[in-house]
């Protein structure tokens, strides 16, 4: 063998060499970059459910708290930071209440908690008795605006006209339907029997009524969809009057 | 729109018994959103009705007490899960106790299913409407609370009317429905039950032209944080279940009969 072979041999070898070195370095920093996203990943979790700004001023609200023991509802209040819009106001107030549910010592013990409500989107109400007020589409249009046409069977075409319609019952202070989104993962694990999940939904229903009293009726979406039913018994089809879930003195819901 | 044809050849169905008044209009099979019709001679409720003439001479033959019994879920749908039990078994089983029982007393029993089928929920109310059923029970299980739960539907009441929205049947019968539940709530708490009564929105339960009560069992005794103590499956804790609900159903059918 040549000395210039042997040259090239060495230097081949020491480049063999580095190159596994660094490979073997690469792949430690991406596995610690990875650790680190995951671990970014998960705070942004945490933060996630419905956290009011800090910035927002802290207001009573009314939970209206089911019990599975004698199927009832209490008034519960509590001080929380709120935000200004309806809208968001709704859907905190609705996360602290499922946020109770999912204590381990809960009444009406629920899985999933405050990220379990999507959003809650506000509308004018319709007349029951078969008078549509306004084909409007949600204060909080956006990419969901389809699915709330869904729920209120209602066509979308006509926005033009409904924002204005909108914008006046939000103006008038009118009756308003609530949209409420849940999410699937709340649906799937909820517990399944007609006492449970009428407790959910009607609790649900005279929370938003207690504290935003325009709402009178409320209907859900799950993932956007609409659905049969909760956890297979509650119609979720069916529009709910909040002021029928409001609970009277010694009856249950 | 109404299919005529359709119409007209289930009424023919119904109508052939002699005590049938009322006709159910189905359009497609049914769907959600069809309507029902009541056809009633005035003065008569619209389910179940006197014959449509009186026989003269001799004493108008009292109608058939036929109970409706539903038990939920069934074959895909499993209904809930409590460990390694199925809602829609625990329902089979006490809705097959209950019919022996009340068979045993000579109440007519119709039942939506017999086995572990799937049935939908028009499907149940159709089952129901078709029987002229004095009494309709749905039977549901679940472990949460305990006791038994009873439940009427939320429909608001509204007067009889000729025709009827199918997902609002109910509402003309929810007066008679509570009266039902009354009683069926005394049997059950003469035999010893933690009973709590309340009112739901059940798509079957809606659309059934009955007095009509959701019957949900949950484990007996046992309060929260404690271990139930009676299990679901407990064949002592259906037979007492199905003692009182038989017990009951035999009440209402008595108060049925008085002038």
């Amino acid at each position: 063998m040549s000395p210039a072979m042997s040259i090239v041999r060495r230097i081949q070898t020491w480049l063999f060499i580095l190159l596994l070195v660094a490979s073997a370095a690469m792949g430690v920093v991406l596995w610690q970059l990875r650790e680190r996203a995951h671990q970014r990943l998960l705070a942004g979790q945490d933060s996630a459910p419905t956290q009011a700004p800090v910035v927002s001023p802290e207001e009573r609200a009314t939970l209206m708290v089911a019990n599975d023991a004698d199927s009832s509802m209490q008034p519960r209040e509590l001080t929380l930071p709120l935000p200004q819009d309806d809208g968001s106001r709704a859907r905190v107030i609705l996360g602290k209440l499922l946020d109770l549910y999912a204590l381990p010592d809960a009444t009406h013990p629920v899985p999933g908690g405050a990220a379990s409500i999507g959003q809650v989107f506000l509308l004018p109400a319709e007349n029951l008795n078969g008078s549509p007020a306004a084909s409007a589409p949600a204060r909080n249009a956006g990419p969901a605006e389809a699915s709330i046409a869904a729920a209120r069977g209602v066509s979308v075409a006509n926005s033009g006209a409904g924002q204005k319609n909108t914008a006046a019952a939000a103006q008038d202070g009118g009756p308003e339907l609530a949209v409420v989104n849940l999410s699937s993962a709340f649906v799937a694990s909820h517990p399944s029997g007609i006492e449970a999940e009428t407790l959910t939904v009607l609790s649900i229903c005279a929370t938003l009524h207690a504290n935003l009293p325009r709402v009178t009726q409320v209907r859900f979406l799950v993932d956007g969809q609409a659905r049969d039913t909760l956890a297979g018994h509650a119609d979720l089809t069916r529009t709910y009057l909040a002021s029928d879930a409001m609970p009277t003195e010694g009856t249950n819901p | 729109m109404l299919d005529r044809l359709a119409i007209r050849s289930f009424c023919n169905q119904v109508v052939s018994g002699a005590v049938a008044a009322a006709f159910i209009v189905a359009a497609a099979g049914l769907k959600p959103g069809c309507l029902i019709a009541q056809e009633t001679a005035p003065a008569q409720q619209p389910i179940p009705a006197p014959p449509a003439a009186p026989r003269p001479a001799t004493l108008p033959a009292a109608p058939r007490f036929v109970v409706v019994l539903d038990a939920a879920h069934g074959g895909d749908d499993g209904g809930g899960k409590f460990g390694s039990l199925l809602e829609k078994d625990l329902t089979l089983a006490l809705s097959v106790r209950l019919r022996s029982l009340l068979a045993a007393r000579g109440i007519a029993v119709v039942t939506t299913r017999e086995s572990d089928a799937s049935v939908v929920p028009e499907r149940r109310a159709e089952i129901a409407n078709h029987a002229a059923a004095r009494a309709c029970l749905s039977i549901h299980a679940t472990q949460t609370g305990s006791g038994v739960h009873m439940f009427v539907s939320s429909l608001p009441p509204q007067d009889p009317a000729r025709i009827a929205a199918w997902k609002t049947a109910q509402s003309a019968w929810v007066t008679r429905s509570l009266a039902l539940e009354g009683v069926l709530n005394s049997a059950l708490l003469q035999a010893g039950m933690n009973v709590t009564l309340g009112r739901t929105a059940l798509s079957s339960l809606d659309s059934m032209v009955c007095p009509a009560v959701a019957f949900e069992f949950a484990p007996a005794g046992g309060q929260k944080g404690e271990k139930p103590a009676t299990s679901l499956d407990d064949p002592a804790y259906q037979a007492q279940l199905a003692e009182a609900l038989a017990a009951g159903l035999l009440a209402w059918q008595a108060e049925a009969r008085q002038p």
